[in-house]
């Protein structure tokens, strides 16, 4: 038997609404099937599962609020070697250790909310939490007809920005309270890098060209696996732990407002157009408000591009639990010297903020210099 | 296609970029980036729209002809069925 969680899904995270199961009790799920959708301050997150095995009992019901570590499910036949570590419920705040408090108890209104697929599906849009509603169905049952009329407000779904701002917010505080950042920043010519992009370009149709920011992600991954002391997460009891994997979290602007940085899952790993069909993916996504659970927890290390449009440099704010971010800014013509003579090229800031408690200076700057280095190679990235 | 259909085309494919915005109620001549707020990629997704439903691939050194509501259909115009556009 394995108990499935409400995950952590980042540093700031305490709770989560349980809106809607996408497997029932019977069902067979395999390792990274999508089981429910969960709502948080970033959104409707699809949460995913990391074992094989049956769906049993469903211990949590639609609606209910509950602290990050309770069991929402029982999955059955799971292979014991096969279990993955419990999620790091420890991260939860202490307001939720305290009182010993069951489940089924946090969700109190819940037991036995009998809610239509219909109802159910309008109230996740109209973000209407299902235990407030007073079901006129069969057996109390909510029924469509009860969501609609209780309203809210027809939003995006799943997308709060104020709710979103707050937890940036949280993110960021903590982040500037705890962890001793310093700062480092290097200018990288991107004269090979753009010429290779143009000449790569230039044979395809819109939909299958690559952007710059897909360069620049690869050529962190390099560096994070050269330097893995960049990559992994720092937790105050147990120091510093490097991420096995390459799981770059990255920043997304969201219309209107906002920021989410989920994780391209192995960067390192995948070839240029398949990171760049992650990132329209994961853009697309993060936008409409249908991130996955894993794309919020795994990252290891952050880069944030401000792009075209932006200004020259970037200084970020490390995401806790990660040790590190990298800024890029806008590449521009400027003249630089190169063999003594004054030449214009195109060029881009780049900074890291690094965790002292893990790594300094000396170390940073040999990580932004390997990301310089694998730029200037763009055909081997 | 004529210069409406065109006009009306480009507008409702920025509007699926930028849905939060108008594209019909922008200074035509205004810099598109600046006035819907978008980025590379939502460019890059604007042409690959515009290439699927008129069949014009736009080159990448060309991007800079499209930077403007009038410019865009300006461009597009005059590659799609130029014999009907009269040029």
């Amino acid at each position: 038997m394995y108990e499935f969680r409400m995950p952590s899904l980042g540093a700031d995270m305490e709770a989560g609404t349980l809106v809607e199961w996408l497997k029932h009790p019977g069902d067979r799920v395999a390792r990274g099937d999508i089981v429910a959708v969960v709502e948080t301050d970033k959104g409707a997150i699809e949460i995913e599962i990391f074992v094989a095995g049956t769906m049993g009992k469903q211990v949590v019901a639609l609606g209910a609020k509950v602290p990050v570590g309770t069991t929402l499910a029982l999955i059955e036949g799971v292979a014991e070697e096969r279990r993955p570590p419990a999620p790091r419920a420890a991260a939860a705040p202490r307001a939720f250790e305290a009182p010993a408090v069951p489940p089924s108890a946090v969700a109190a209104p819940a037991p036995g909310l009998r809610v239509s697929p219909a109802a159910r599906k309008l109230a996740r849009e109209r973000g209407i939490d299902l235990a407030t509603i007073k079901g006129s169905g069969p057996d109390g049952s909510i029924v469509l007809h009860d969501v609609e009329r209780v309203g809210g407000a027809p939003a995006r779904r799943g997308l709060d920005l104020n709710r979103m701002r707050q937890a940036i917010a949280a993110a960021m505080a903590r982040s500037k309270r705890e962890i001793p950042h310093y700062y480092l920043a290097t200018d990288i010519d991107m004269s090979k890098a753009l010429d290779w992009l143009q000449t790569t370009n230039a044979g395809r149709t819109p939909g299958n060209r690559l952007l710059p920011a897909v360069l620049t992600l690869k050529a962190v991954a390099h560096a994070a696996r050269k330097y893995p002391a960049f990559n992994g997460t720092f937790d105050p009891a147990s120091g510093f732990t490097a991420a096995s994997g390459v799981h770059i979290g990255v920043a997304i602007a969201v219309r209107g407002g906002g920021l989410a940085s989920p994780a391209v899952h192995d960067c390192d790993q995948q070839s240029l157009d398949d990171l760049m069909g992650r990132l329209r993916d994961l853009v697309a996504r993060t936008r409409e408000g249908r991130l996955r659970s894993s794309e919020m927890s795994d990252a290891t290390l952050t880069v944030s591009s401000l792009g075209e449009r932006g200004v020259e440099t970037l200084y970020g704010i490390i995401y806790p639990p990660q040790v590190a971010i990298v800024g890029f800014g806008r590449v521009a013509s400027r003249p630089v010297a190169v063999d003594g003579q004054v030449v214009v090229r195109n060029v881009m800031s780049a900074t890291l903020a690094g965790d002292h408690r893990v790594t300094d200076g000396h170390l940073g700057s040999l990580f932004l210099r390997e990301i310089d280095a694998r730029l200037q190679e763009p055909d081997k990235l | 296609m004529t210069e409406a259909d065109i006009r009306k085309l480009v507008v409702a494919e920025l509007g699926n970029v930028a849905p939060e915005t108008d594209a019909a109620m922008i200074d035509p001549d205004a810099d598109l980036r600046e006035a819907l707020d978008i980025d590379s990629l939502d460019f890059l997704n604007f042409l690959e729209a515009v290439h699927k439903k008129t069949g014009v691939n736009v080159p990448e050194p060309d991007y800079e002809k499209l930077l403007t509501l009038n410019r865009a259909v300006s461009y597009l115009l005059a590659r799609v069925a130029p014999k009907s556009a009269g040029s």
